[in-house]
């Protein structure tokens, strides 16, 4: 069997540590082996490090929203509140409810930490800074959300709480509800790129601020506005977070979790957050495109810049009832992002687009 | 080994099947079934990544394991009450049962071998992009069954709206 | 080309470990006290009362349904929407005339009421 990093464009992040460990001699396999086991320490170093600091900049953002300061003992503003809240939380009790079902108690944070972090295996966080190139980059990334919605069941059913199965089912059926849309208005995307892969996406916007999809009127707005409710929606953010507030269903589905299995759930929350901006950025502002900077500061800019208006929708807009959450997605948003499809494709069609 | 294309992977991935795919049936408690399942459906997708059959493995985890296990796991937690710990499962039968079954795995096995031609298909015959070609042959050779999926999903929409709705009426 | 996707396996692994260890350590660090009703589920402070296996309202179910059929649709969309390139105007009346017969289907949902959530 060939191993394949035997040409290194398929590594494009990390041909030079390939030829460095290669003159060491290691055997084919094994080479492959560490630098993939490299690669995945360092997805998740980073993402880490990015989670870290949006839980900072959201006590931040939400504070001065609402007037006050946030933290602001540990460190210049607090900055490393959050790794002292993470030492904290790896220290509590790990308290198991005595009639839960174990197997599935155990893996729901596992599934849903696993789930959240396995999206970023194509998202390029720069020019030639992916892991892997996938020629169904956008779609694998819809399929791997997937896994979060299943994540949610098994918590609120191993945790044998009324509470927790009904906050379970009810996130589910949200994130679920929201899907379609997200999924369709990615569609509108991909009609114009005419490819799946995230580089191919990234790579049809060059050449000026005016080639982003954003700004192709008419469908360019409306498939972000829709993609970014949806995508609100899906990483089960206020205005869409009934499940899982703190006032309702005491914090749904996650309710008997403590200890670092909530912390696990609460960093995959935060990483979901930070993987639907990258694909918003990705799909709509251009990637990583644009002058003088480094293509990974634009990238990572642009992303902080959806992730602050995803926050400023948090701190601003009231929680959407249950049944208001789920009539505006099958009765407003699906009809529209199909009938954004059609427009989109007339646009084609006739030639007008540009 | 068998030079199998993906190697020791094909194997990992085949061993998980088979063995989600038992546990499938045999488990006790109906939940940790149908978790078996995503787990079953999972790896089959990977083994459509072996293939080189990529569009279908995303299309396979996007479908099977993020709507129909999902319907499955509410499908089980709407009837959790049916599935009691008291209901048993006899086992009388079980020696006839697997001599019956072993009998119709050698007559399938049998008749797989011996009608199918097996010649592998070289991989330069293979298309280079497979969404392309997928959406190529359903656009063209294949555009009137491309156009009955859509009445068949229309006929399931009425018919999980009659299901679903006769306990109201 | 299967290979490209080798990170995922070494990425679903790592992440696995690595959850493993963080369950490991708030378990090794954690305290272990068996003491009052701390292994209750949780009620707001009231003990547990009625089962936990009641059934769930069906329009959970019936959401299901409806997921399932409008994902298999834009999943059927997809290969449409990359090949749409060299179609013409032939592949856009195909496209039209998928999306058009489940909207018929769509709208029949809309009116029978199954997208209101009481």
């Amino acid at each position: 069997m060939i191993w394949p990093i035997a040409s290194a464009e398929l590594l494009p992040l990390f041909s030079y540590l390939y030829e460095l460990l290669e003159s060491t001699g290691l055997p084919q396999p094994w080479l492959a082996v560490v630098v993939y086991t490299f690669l995945a320490a360092l997805v998740f170093g980073v993402l880490s490090l990015l989670a870290l600091f949006l839980v900072w900049w959201e006590r931040k953002i939400a504070a001065h929203i609402q007037q006050r300061f946030g933290p602001m003992r540990h460190g210049w503003h607090g900055w490393y509140q959050t790794i002292m809240d993470a030492v904290k939380l790896l220290q509590k009790e790990d308290i198991r409810v005595a009639t839960r079902d174990k197997t599935v108690f155990f893996w729901a944070p596992v599934v849903c930490f696993v789930a959240a972090f396995l999206a970023y295996v194509t998202i390029p966080f720069g020019e030639g800074l992916i892991v892997a190139d996938l020629n169904i980059g956008i779609l694998y990334i819809m399929a791997v959300t997937t896994f979060t919605v299943i994540s949610l069941l098994m918590a609120g059913w191993g945790s044998n709480n009324k509470y927790a199965l009904l906050g379970g089912m009810r996130s589910a059926a949200q994130v679920v509800s929201y899907e379609v849309p997200m999924v369709a208005s990615i569609l509108v995307v991909v009609l114009f790129v005419g490819s799946l892969s995230m580089v191919d996406i990234v790579q049809a916007q060059a050449g000026g601020i005016w080639n982003w999809y954003i700004f192709r009127l008419p469908y360019g707005p409306i498939a972000f506005c829709t993609y970014i409710i949806a995508a609100t929606a899906e990483a089960n953010r206020t205005p869409f977070d009934i499940p899982e507030a703190e006032q309702e269903l005491v914090a749904g589905f996650n309710v008997e979790y403590s200890g670092m299995k909530f912390a696990m759930f609460f960093l995959a929350e935060f990483v979901n957050a930070f993987t639907v901006s990258a694909i918003a950025v990705i799909l709509f502002f251009g990637g990583w495109h644009g002058a003088l900077l480094p293509s990974w500061m634009w990238f990572l800019g642009k992303t902080f810049g959806i992730v602050l208006l995803l926050m400023l929708f948090r701190w601003t807009y009231p929680r959407l009832r249950v049944d208001q959450l789920m009539e505006f997605s099958w009765k407003f948003l699906v009809p529209v992002t199909f009938a954004n499809i059609i427009i989109a494709a007339w646009f084609k069609y006739a030639g007008w687009y540009w | 080994m068998l030079e199998v294309d993906g190697g020791i992977v094909f194997w990992i991935l085949s061993f998980v099947i088979l063995v989600s795919g038992f546990m499938v049936v045999s488990l006790k408690n109906v939940f940790h079934c149908a978790l078996a399942l995503v787990l079953c459906l999972f790896t089959v997708a990977g083994l459509y990544i072996l293939l080189d059959a990529e569009f279908l493995a995303a299309a396979q985890v996007l479908i099977y394991v993020g709507s129909v296990a999902i319907l499955l796991i509410f499908e089980v937690m709407l009837t959790s009450k049916l599935a009691d710990k008291r209901i048993t499962q006899s086992n009388d039968q079980a020696l006839v049962g697997f001599f019956i079954c072993t009998l119709f795995a050698v007559a399938a096995y049998l008749l797989i071998k011996f009608n199918t031609i097996w010649y592998p298909l070289a991989k330069s015959a293979l298309p280079s992009d497979n969404i392309l070609t997928i959406g190529k042959y359903l656009m063209t050779e294949f555009m009137l069954p491309f156009e009955v999926v859509s009445i068949l999903l229309v006929a399931a929409l009425i018919g999980a709206i009659a299901l679903a709705r006769t306990e109201k009426s | 080309m299967f290979e490209t996707f080798y990170p995922i396996l070494f990425l679903v692994l790592f992440a696995t470990f690595l959850a493993f260890m963080l369950v490991a350590f708030s378990i090794i660090l954690g305290r272990r006290t068996s003491l009052g009703k701390k292994f209750q589920a949780y009620e707001c402070g009231i003990t547990p009362e009625g089962s936990t296996k009641d059934p769930v309202p069906i329009k959970f179910f019936q959401v299901a349904i409806l997921f399932l059929l409008f994902d298999i649709e834009v999943i059927f969309l997809y290969p449409w929407a990359i090949v749409s390139r060299q179609l013409g105007w032939f592949g856009f009346i195909e496209m039209l005339v998928f999306i058009v017969i489940l909207l018929v289907g769509y709208f029949y949902v809309l009116g029978r009421g199954a997208l209101k959530w009481d």
